[in-house]
């Protein structure tokens, strides 16, 4: 397991760290700090490396890498899980951005949270709301004093992510269905590749231990409820999804129903995958052309194809252009267009684009002679949107039904939302 | 959403600040103030200091002062300052005992759990029997925070006193927590039992039909890491039969679902773990189905996640490819992954490609080609390469993709393009020839030995295609001395086969070359070859034809497979480190408390190792003589053993534990197979009979002629030796079908000793090549040499002389291992290596290790390399540890090796 802990800044300094077996000595940190942070490899090198017979897993936040050392044959997923959980609780502690400063300004806070949260180097609770009840800066909640005992059960329960007894005056869900497209199109306009990866984001304000029933419209779901009032609509055909540990697997896996008790507050419902049948929001026609060694011509054409009811907002196109590029003669329809050398491209900027709307772009460009020349490597075309109330995918929310022994009703608000996901290209 | 802490109290950061002097006089008397908060600051800049490196022992018993308190902030700074510094303060540190004793009495569970967890985190021995009463009670607590604490607490304990806790009966009162009501409690419990069962190698998990149900029930309840403990556990349990496996399964596949990747990572290795069982075909379509869209959406978590699915994906298409074989498209790179992302990703598409699929990765490469990074671009021009010679009917447009990249000029990318055509042209001869000419046109952009080395050979290989051959090789010659090894090699072989297709005009130039390798170069490969071939074309340009222009055999694509029995483990393996570098565990764990000498160079590690294998293949391996191949090669052709990491399992049993007097028996390896030999394949090994070494062949004549005579010459070795006789006559002689053995006699002597370079190990093998006199054939052959073969019968020393050299000989110089042995009785042991050559010096039970003895062994080889050994033995315990000393650290492995051997 784990044998030791550390948090290093990009100079190499250790910022904080926590041995939890001798296996592994203070100074095992001086070979990754030489021969991964020094030697500037962090970022191409492979996250799990073996330097002088131990092991060092790490992953980055901001400036800060987070390493796990161990000796022994560990499973990787969970030490690397264990990281980013462990990131995830530092945000919830100390802002979203902490900075090493932060870090080091709560040592004691950190030395506490690593205490808790692993065990000799087992994982152990990192539950953000069940550790922010006896973790408190340094300063154990008086009143905690009195009821230890439902607070062990807390820790250790079975639902370890939704204390008893929370009240809300009035009882709300808020449902955010994200998701990101990626797209690869070849030069011919084929599609390569395209795939959605959406999220369900919930932000519950509930009271009591309610259970909750969630609904897609998941072909496997709508088409078994044929006879019922969805008859006729058809379904998404969902690839692949996973969930909050709140869901019952077990019931999902038999009947495909989603049910849970929520934890309180914001966190991730569940994660899916579609790959078939997935509406681009954007078509993209673009013409490069080199004509001999010193001019480029640019024509692109974007349309929005989602309804003209809707608008995209901060769409963002773009369009490589070689090294040499000495000028730029840009034309465009609408939105703003400039050449940034930084990023050798052209970049597009649109505030607001309209469904159903279409924009040009046309660009001459002008490039420097150069010594030796060199063929241009035509790296893709890349498109950054966000299309509010739209889903790439099809997926809408067919219910939540939310179930408590004093039943009260529930307020609810779902909202949609389609990014462009890391990667939204098109080859030229 | 983050909710920022409130800041009341300040910020730690102004306990860093203290650099003033008598800043530990100050701090001592804080620590003693009676004021709480100067208290709590004080043992906080303490910890501060501790922080940043600065060593705050000397106020351990100022902090210790501190520990009686109820401000349970305070308590567990003070407890982590003990974790930190009780080694350096064992016997201060027994203070301490008292207030965790009373701690874990503590109404507060919180605080309970708090002092076990800490008392077990202090490692020192003494403190260790205090800890039992307390652990014993906790592990019984009503409380579930502090029954998970003190089930970890029992792995923490064995560790550091493995008989204690068996004797205090914890390991029971551990495997009673499994049947615990709260799944936490049985999620650590299930921890620290797997941990106890791996460090110990008893079975102590002895999952029974109700226990298993028991982790069943609790996979539904624990938290994510409880339920990653409690798959992996179960990963290693054998299910009866089938139906009992497909039960398991059903109730682990929900686990896919999980957003943790862990949980899904180790569901998948349960899964597959059992798929083996299941016979029923419906199920294993079922199963197959299920397991590729997780397998999917672990590609689009971070980076590493992805790192760790792509290693554990490589080795599931190997193992069973029909689980993606429709999926190979979510492997393409998208434009901004990592590079150490990209480079997995291009082995994984390498390994689904097929007819099918085939254009659209072409397409795919071919883009990666021309993308920056110079590494991945060149790994995509290779794959490109490896597609061809994996697929026949692909292999065309590969070729045709490949002078597209060629055209673009750029260099690493010609020189990549000109390596992988080389391996084209082994792979389909006589096909593809056309395209040498655009290969000649770009000869200037070749700097790279290996690139270089490639298209020497193929103009060699096609010199009479070429109309200029010798005009291109005379413009390589140009720089013969200054170029690589592996170039100058290949230069000269070039030259031979030109000469020999077309003697006339390069007369000159394979005189003026052949002068080059043998007289003005310090090569000795290079010399060796240059005479070979100089003596051949001098006595018979026949013969020469007949071995330099050969047929070669055709090569595969099998630079990224692995063995299957190895497959087979890192299968076992999925989810752990080992499938992550690809090796089993045991060539990368090392148990904490052995000092091992690491020979391992942590480069092998790295992802751009491309044989991932743990066989590092000897740079003095068997010389190509025939020059199969060009530079580094894809040839799997060589009849050669892989003779990387602890191939020991080769050697099998050795002497087989008989009595002394018995004839000893030596083990044979196939080292040949019969495809060069015109059919003899032969099996080799080593021995020493009354003080006379010898090579044991045992040869198998599937050849068409009968074998009388061979010739044998051996090349040189780490180990000095030459064959007595060098003809070795066979009468009668072995007709085709037969088969018969042959005993060469062997000497050692100091002229046939190749140097072992500094700091590497002696390279184990002894190569040799064979000239079948009936129709003048010569082919080469590498056997493993054992080197208990020679060792000599006056490797005794008397106990002073031994002691001496033991402490002279530095400690990073002693190799290790733990080795099974057949017998327990220690006397047979000796009895056995006496046979062997292998004396024992001396002999005493281990102080204060009840049970334990050591036997210390010397000798001594006869090219006068001693080792001094010593084996500890624990009673009743069918194994021993094997150490060995010696000044000739590149021999160490090689005598551990021959003792393993002999003890078994």
């Amino acid at each position: 397991m784990i044998s030791m802990l550390y948090l290093m800044n990009t100079k190499g300094d250790i910022v904080i760290s926590r041995q939890y077996r001798d296996d592994v000595s203070a100074s095992s940190t001086e070979s990754f700090r030489q021969k991964i942070v020094a030697a500037k490899e962090a970022s191409t090198s492979a996250p799990i490396r073996i330097l002088d017979s131990s092991t060092f897993i790490f992953t980055r936040h901001l400036n800060i890498y987070f390493v796990a050392v161990t000796r022994s044959n560990v499973n990787p997923s969970l030490v690397l899980e264990y990281l980013y959980q462990k990131i995830r609780v530092l945000q919830a502690y100390l802002g979203e951005k902490f900075t090493e400063d932060k870090v080091r300004n709560n040592f004691t806070l950190l030395y506490e949270l690593f205490d808790e949260t692993i065990d000799f180097g087992y994982p152990q609770n990192t539950s953000i709301d069940v550790l922010k009840m006896y973790i408190n800066l340094g300063k154990q909640r008086q009143k905690i004093a009195e009821d230890q005992g439902s607070l062990t059960s807390q820790i250790t329960g079975a639902i370890d992510w939704r204390r008893e007894g929370i009240r809300h005056k009035r009882n709300e869900v808020y449902i955010d269905v994200l998701e990101s497209v990626n797209l690869l199109l070849s030069a011919t306009g084929s599609v390569l590749r395209q795939e959605v990866t959406g999220s369900v984001m919930m932000n519950t304000k509930l009271t009591g231990m309610p259970e909750c029933k969630f609904g897609l419209n998941d072909k496997l779901v709508v088409e078994k409820d044929k006879n019922s009032a969805n008859a006729g609509k058809s379904g998404v055909s969902i690839d692949d999804c996973t969930f909050h540990r709140c869901v019952s697997l077990g019931r999902f896996d038999a009947d495909r129903t989603i049910t849970f008790i929520p934890p309180d507050g914001e966190f991730e419902l569940m994660k899916y995958r579609v790959t078939d049948n997935i509406n681009l929001p954007f078509r993209i026609i673009a013409a490069i052309q080199e004509d001999g060694q010193t001019r480029v011509s640019i024509n692109v054409k974007c349309t929005a194809t989602f309804s003209e009811k809707l608008f995209a907002s901060s769409v963002t196109l773009k369009i490589p252009v070689p090294n040499n590029t000495a000028k730029c003669k840009i034309k465009c329809t609408m939105g703003r267009a400039k050449y940034v050398p930084e990023e050798s491209s052209i970049v597009f900027r649109l505030k607001r684009f309209q469904g159903q709307s279409e924009c040009m772009l046309a660009a001459d460009v002008t490039l420097m002679p150069l010594v030796r020349a060199k063929a241009w490597s035509r790296p893709p075309l890349s498109l950054d949107f966000s299309v509010p109330m739209f889903t790439a995918s099809g997926v809408h929310v067919r219910f939540l039904k939310v179930f408590d022994k004093s039943g009260y009703t529930t307020n609810r608000w779902v909202r949609y939302i389609t990014k462009s996901g890391s990667s939204y290209c098109i080859r030229i | 959403m983050p909710s920022k802490p409130k800041t009341a109290g300040g910020s730690d950061s102004r306990f860093f600040t203290t650099q003033k002097k008598g800043e530990t006089h100050e701090l001592r008397t804080d620590l003693h103030s009676n004021d709480r908060s100067t208290k709590v600051d004080a043992v906080k800049k303490v910890i501060a200091s501790m922080t940043v490196g600065k060593d705050v022992s000397m106020l351990f018993t100022d902090v210790l002062n501190c520990i009686q308190t109820d401000n349970i902030e305070l308590k567990k700074l003070v407890y982590l300052y003990l974790i930190n510094y009780a080694k350096s303060q064992p016997e201060l540190t027994l203070l301490a005992v008292n207030t965790f004793v009373k701690d874990a009495n503590d109404p507060n569970p919180l605080i309970r759990a708090l002092a076990v967890r800490t008392m077990g985190c202090i490692r020192v021995e003494k403190i260790t029997e205090y800890l039992c009463e307390p652990l014993s009670r906790s592990l019984r607590d009503e409380d579930p925070y502090v029954r998970k604490t003190a089930a970890v607490c029992v792995a923490k304990l064995y560790d550091i006193a493995p008989d204690l806790v068996e004797d205090r009966g914890f390991l029971e009162i551990l495997h009673d927590l499994i049947s615990d009501a709260n799944p936490s409690v049985v999620a650590n419990g299930v921890a620290a039992l797997s941990e106890i069962a791996e460090t110990s190698g008893k079975d102590v998990m002895k999952i029974s039909t109700s226990v298993l149900q028991k982790l069943l029930a609790a996979l539904n309840e624990c938290t994510e890491w409880g339920q990653v403990f409690i798959l992996d556990s179960l990963s290693k349990y054998t299910p009866a039969d089938g139906r009992e496996a497909e039960g398991i399964i059903e109730r682990v596949t929900p686990r896919l679902q999980h957003a943790n990747s862990a949980v899904v990572m180790s569901a998948v290795k349960v899964i597959l773990n059992y798929m083996n069982m299941i016979t029923t075909e419906d199920t294993l379509r079922t199963l197959t189905r299920k397991l590729a869209p997780p397998l999917v959406t672990l590609l689009n978590s971070e980076p590493e996640t992805q790192y760790v699915a792509l290693r554990n994906i490589n080795l599931i298409v190997q193992k069973r490819p029909q689980i993606l074989e429709n999926a190979i498209h979510f492997f393409f790179c998208k434009y901004n992954d990592p590079i150490y992302v990209k480079m997995e990703k291009l082995e994984v598409i390498i390994k689904l490609v097929g007819e099918r699929n085939v254009e659209q990765v072409l397409l795919e490469l071919k883009e990666y080609a021309t993308e920056v990074d110079v590494d991945f671009v060149r790994k995509s021009v290779s794959s490109i390469g490896r597609c061809a010679i994996k697929l026949e009917k692909a292999a065309e447009r590969c070729i045709s993709v490949l002078l597209e990249l060629i055209q673009s000029k750029v260099n690493y990318v010609v020189q990549e393009a000109v390596v992988v055509i080389k391996d084209i042209f082994r792979r389909y001869p006589n096909k593809y020839e056309s395209v040498i000419a655009t290969l000649c046109e770009n000869l200037e952009t070749l700097d790279e030995p290996e690139a270089k080395a490639s298209m020497i050979w193929i103009i060699g290989e096609y010199a009479e295609r070429i109309d200029n051959a010798d005009e291109l090789l005379e413009t390589f010659l140009e720089t013969f001395e200054e170029e690589d090894p592996s170039v100058q090699l290949q230069l000269l072989t070039a030259t031979v086969k030109c000469f020999l297709k077309a003697p006339e005009e390069t007369q000159e130039m394979v005189q003026r070359v052949l002068d080059m390798a043998t007289e003005e170069s310090d090569n000795p490969d290079l010399r060796d070859r240059g005479f070979v071939y100089w003596r051949l074309l001098s006595t018979d340009p026949e013969a020469a034809k007949a071995v330099v222009l050969s047929e070669k055999p055709v090569i595969e694509d099998d630079t990224s497979k692995l063995e299957p029995e190895l497959l087979d483990t890192l299968i076992s393996q999925i989810a752990t480190l080992s499938s992550i570098y690809h090796k089993p565990p045991e060539v990368f764990v090392t148990r904490a408390n052995i000092r091992t000498v690491t020979e391992d160079d942590v480069d092998d590690y790295e992802y751009e190792d491309e044989n991932d294998v743990g066989v590092q293949p000897s740079a003095d391996g068997p010389v190509d003589l025939l020059d199969i191949g060009g530079g580094g090669d894809m040839n799997g052709s060589a009849p050669q053993q892989n003779n990387g990491g602890g191939d020991v399992d080769l050697f099998g049993l050795d002497t087989g534990g008989g009595a002394p007097a018995a004839r000893p028996t030596c083990v044979k390896t196939q080292v040949c197979d019969g495809s060069q030999s015109g059919g003899i394949i032969i099996n080799c090994g080593f021995m020493q009979t009354n003080g006379s070494v010898s090579m044991e062949l045992d040869l198998q004549n599937n050849g068409q002629i009968p074998v009388t005579t061979l010739a044998i010459q051996l090349n040189k070795s780490a180990f000095g030796l030459a064959p007595t006789n060098q003809q070795l006559v066979f009468s009668p002689p072995i007709a085709p079908g037969a088969s018969g053995s042959y005993s060469v006699g062997l000497t050692v002597t100091p002229n046939m000793m190749s140097p072992v370079a500094p700091g590497s190990a002696a390279p184990p093998t002894v190569q040799a090549a064979i000239k079948n006199l009936s129709n003048n054939s010569v082919f080469y052959f590498a056997a493993n040499f054992t080197l208990e073969s020679i060792f000599s019968p006056d490797g005794a020393l008397d106990r002073t002389a031994f002691i001496n050299t033991w402490k002279g000989i530095d400690d990073t110089k002693e190799v290790y291992s733990t080795v099974q042995l057949t017998t327990s009785s220690i006397e047979a042991i000796i009895q056995k290596f006496a046979s062997a050559s292998i004396f024992q010096i001396a002999r005493r039970p281990v102080p204060n290790q009840p049970g334990q003895e050591v036997v210390y062994f010397s000798c001594k080889t006869m090219t006068q390399h001693s080792f001094l050994a010593e084996l500890t033995f624990k009673e009743g315990v069918m194994a021993c540890k094997i150490c060995v000393k010696s000044e000739a650290t590149a021999y160490a492995a090689l005598a551990k090796e021959a003792l393993e051997r002999c003890a078994k």
